[in-house]
């Protein structure tokens, strides 16, 4: 089942007079592992905050699945399948582990369904993928950074998503929980999901890309395999300075 | 969650013939006409609640929807005579649409920019008022009661019962907004609203909804307002005291849970009733603003959760709570 | 409605003399507001109560301006434990406080409002000083006393703070906390202290401009609700934090209510500055020099 799953073609976005993305296209395969990469500043969330919806792009357009997604509102993106985590968590504090997670589930695939011990036990089985079902009736308030992140993942999957999008999920973690959270992306994107992975963590990128773009200042500079990335000197030039 | 179903809708309708029985009694006249006013509070306090408490948008706003409601009846009865029924049908439209506009203002405003607009709200809409002769300008305008419907001895106790009913709607409502898939959805985007677009809420859609219901219930409050007065002027309709009441009496009950509202507003508009009639007209109204700044800064979570503390020691020891 | 030219230069003249004051009113807010994030509702509040202050004084026998002065440190220090008050009890917990913090400012000006309503009763009051009732006569045109005389204060005191703001150090550090306070943190300054002292100073301003209200006109306690709506009109049309954009919009309010007031009458008046900023917030609501 191959085929692109999303087409980002020349999508602009501008905040008042400085250019946040310029022109940037890119073509993501369905079940693809894709690396997003640049310095800071370079537009990688503001890229996926068009493609989440949580902007509007300002020129090009953007194509999910054969339709042109560009005018929707986030809401329903998700419900078309595009789902994503925040670079710094957003849980829903006011509820615990596993109520953050029958949100999507209610909004998303059950669509307004009673809180059925169906959708609460759905939710527990995500939680348990990830490794947080001991944790589900914890408010989320009171999780730890690393719970956090993995919640993020884990409220993202419970909307069943066809393209994940992880932003910097693994910022910040240590080498083992590095570990854990690509394990559970591959694990992922064994089950067909395409995932497109933010993270300035070299080795996990590489590790983990089929292919990498990097931005930097709003473009486009490279795109190609982990090694040929790598090898790049604009890509060198972005990360470490002319 | 909680318990669907039956021990609420045994309340509500014991509340109902409760409130029956004692408008056909031989209580003293006084109670209803004080009673209505607190049954009012707590169908403000409530309908505030829906917004702020669950979406977190704070109304501040809540007399220009009062007011609104109040001079929906005036036009009705003044160019229709129209029945109670319809007024406060009427009212509920017309307010609905207010409340709707309202909430388009959340798409641009957050937090303390959309309260200050729905203070806007007010002062625009008792100018209009103010400005409008057909309903009494700032004089205001006079009316006579009709005939209270047949089982009812005075308009006063018929006006006791239908607010009365009025309260038991509002509630109902809140009770069933919270505990559903809205109110989950409602407070995932007061948490973050980013996020829970993100997740599939209709953030939009559901601001809409909570403005518009919220809207309409205010303004049913209002509508038997003219005929509980037998009169009707502009800066009393659009008082800010009933804003201040509204919200005080939503926190200082709770504002997580549908009963703390109400909780709230019997407590605090008895507590002025009393006041008033014991000391003054004036420092009743010290007394809200006193009480919700003591609450806000100490019980935070209102009278229930000042319970919800004192049962947990108790829990412990096997209660069910 | 009459249509004259000399009519409208009145009433731009009289409408900038009325803007700089109503700068100075709002100058308190754009700084605890603007610049601090505190959604301080009760200014109004407090500013109304300053104006009753200087009126008590005043019937001892003090020029309101300079009981408007003597204020001054009073009120900082109130500012001062206000902050304070609200930093402990709201600031510190996060998010969940916001709408408690709003709910409890509100509580606050409420409870002035009443206060002064129960202390002084409905009624409107005026003080008395050589300068009001007189008027200069330039041409035509005839400018009351009081006015220019409110004017100079204001454009005094919207200038001092923002050249205080701008070239002092401790005026310098307040705009930095506000655009960077773990940076501040890391350069060894107290950001609480920091903003406790803006606070304070933004209330000692108000009281000034309290003193300056009820030279401009007679104050009753009501009035804490139209000022809402000027205070937060100019801050807004301002953008946050930005001093000298308070002056303009003060401006641009002034014009806009004078002339209003001149074709439409006076209770219509109130109602631009609302109307303002429901426009500013629907069409612009960073405003003219939003950070």
């Amino acid at each position: 089942m191959s085929g692109t799953l999303l087409r980002v073609a020349q999508v602009s976005k501008n905040f008042g007079g400085f250019s946040a993305l310029s022109q940037v296209s890119i073509e993501i395969a369905q079940g693809e592992r894709f690396g997003l990469i640049g310095p800071n500043g370079s537009g990688k969330t503001t890229l996926i905050n068009c493609i989440s919806g949580s902007l509007r792009n300002d020129g090009g357009s953007i194509v999910f699945d054969g339709n042109d997604i560009s005018g929707l509102p986030a809401y329903q993106r998700t419900r078309l399948g595009i789902a994503r985590s925040f670079q710094i968590p957003r849980p829903f504090s006011s509820m615990s582990v596993l109520e953050n997670l029958i949100v999507p589930l209610e909004y998303v695939v059950h669509r307004r369904s009673l809180h059925t011990a169906d959708t609460r036990a759905e939710a527990i089985q995500i939680l348990r993928s990830m490794g947080l079902a001991d944790k589900a009736d914890t408010p989320s308030n009171r999780l730890t950074q690393v719970e956090l992140r993995k919640l993020e993942l884990a409220r993202a999957m419970a909307s069943r998503p066809r393209l994940l999008i992880s932003d910097e999920a693994m910022a910040g973690l240590s080498s083992t929980e590095v570990e854990e959270v690509l394990a559970i992306l591959r694990k992922l994107n064994d089950s067909g999901i395409t995932i497109i992975m933010i993270e300035h963590i070299m080795r996990a990128v590489m590790s983990f890309s089929q292919r990498v773009i990097c931005l930097d200042a709003g473009r486009i500079i490279c795109e190609g395999t982990p090694e040929s990335i790598v090898k790049d000197s604009e890509v060198q030039k972005a990360y470490l300075g002319a | 969650m909680r318990l669907r179903g039956s021990p609420f809708w045994i309340g509500a309708a014991a509340t109902v013939v409760l409130a029956a029985i004692l408008s056909l009694s031989g209580v003293n006249e006084y109670f209803f006409f004080a009673g209505y006013v607190v049954l009012q509070f707590v169908v403000l306090a409530t309908a505030w609640n829906i917004l702020a408490g669950y979406a977190g948008y704070v109304n501040f706003g809540t007399a220009a929807f009062f007011g609104l409601g109040a001079y929906t009846s005036v036009v009705l009865i003044l160019s229709l005579g129209a029945p109670l029924l319809v007024q406060i049908a009427a009212a509920a439209a017309v307010t609905g649409l207010l409340g709707f506009g309202t909430g388009l203002l959340t798409l641009r405003l957050r937090g303390i920019f959309f309260s200050i607009a729905t203070v806007a709200i007010i002062y625009i809409a008792e100018t209009l008022m103010m400005n409008w002769r057909y309903v009494g300008g700032a004089t205001g305008l006079q009316f006579l009661r009709p005939l209270p419907m047949v089982p009812f001895e005075t308009y006063t106790r018929m006006l006791f019962f239908v607010m009365a009913v009025l309260a038991v709607i509002a509630v109902s409502i809140a009770r069933y907004v919270e505990s559903s898939w809205i109110g989950r959805g409602l407070r995932a985007l007061r948490d973050t609203e980013e996020a829970a677009e993100c997740n599939g809420v209709p953030t939009l859609r559901l601001k809409l909804f909570a403005c518009t219901v919220s809207g309409a219930l205010m303004g049913m409050a209002g509508a038997p307002l003219p005929m509980y007065l037998s009169f009707l002027e502009p800066a009393s309709s659009f008082s800010l005291n009933y804003s201040v009441v509204a919200l005080a009496g939503a926190i200082i009950g709770g504002t997580s849970h549908w009963v703390g509202p109400a909780i709230g507003a019997i407590l605090l508009a008895s507590v002025q009733q009393i006041v008033t009639v014991t000391i003054s007209s004036e420092i009743n109204v010290l007394v809200v603003g006193v009480l919700l700044v003591v609450f806000v800064v100490a019980a935070p979570e209102g009278i229930i959760g000042l319970v919800k503390k004192l049962r947990r020691p108790r829990a412990a020891a096997g209660n069910p709570s | 409605m009459i249509f004259s030219f000399q009519l409208l230069f009145e009433a731009i003249v009289f409408g900038i003399l009325l803007g700089c004051f109503y700068a100075a009113v709002s100058i308190g807010l754009s700084v605890a507001f603007g610049l601090l994030d505190v959604p301080h509702v009760a200014h109004p509040a407090v500013l109304i109560f300053a104006a009753y202050c200087a009126y008590l004084l005043g019937s001892y026998g003090w020029d309101p301006i300079l009981a408007g002065l003597a204020l001054m440190p009073l009120f900082f220090l109130f500012g001062v434990v206000m902050y304070r008050f609200y930093y402990e009890t709201f600031e510190k917990r996060g998010t969940e406080a916001a709408v408690r913090g709003l709910a409890f400012f509100f509580g606050i000006a409420f409870i002035i409002e009443v206060g002064l309503i129960l202390a002084f009763g409905v009624d409107q009051r005026m003080v008395e000083a050589d300068y009001i009732g007189k008027s200069l006569t330039f041409g035509e045109m005839r400018v009351p006393l009081r006015m220019l005389l409110a004017f100079g204060v204001a454009l005094a005191l919207t200038a001092a703070l923002t050249l205080y703001l701008s070239k002092t150090f401790t005026g310098r550090a307040i705009k930095a906390v506000a655009q960077d306070e773990p940076a501040l943190r890391l350069m060894g300054a107290n950001p609480v202290r920091i903003k406790q002292w803006a606070f304070g100073i933004a209330t000692a301003v108000t009281a000034l401009a309290g003193a300056l209200l009820i030279v401009v006109g007679p104050v009753e306690p009501m009035l804490d609700r139209v000022y809402i709506g000027r205070t937060f009109c100019v801050v807004v049309l301002a953008g946050l934090g930005s001093m000298t954009g308070t002056l303009a919009a003060g401006l641009i309010l002034g014009i806009s209510e004078s002339i209003v007031l001149m074709h439409f009458g006076a209770s219509w008046a109130p109602a631009v500055a609302y109307a303002l900023l429901l426009v500013v917030l629907g069409i612009r609501p960073q405003g003219l020099f939003g950070r």
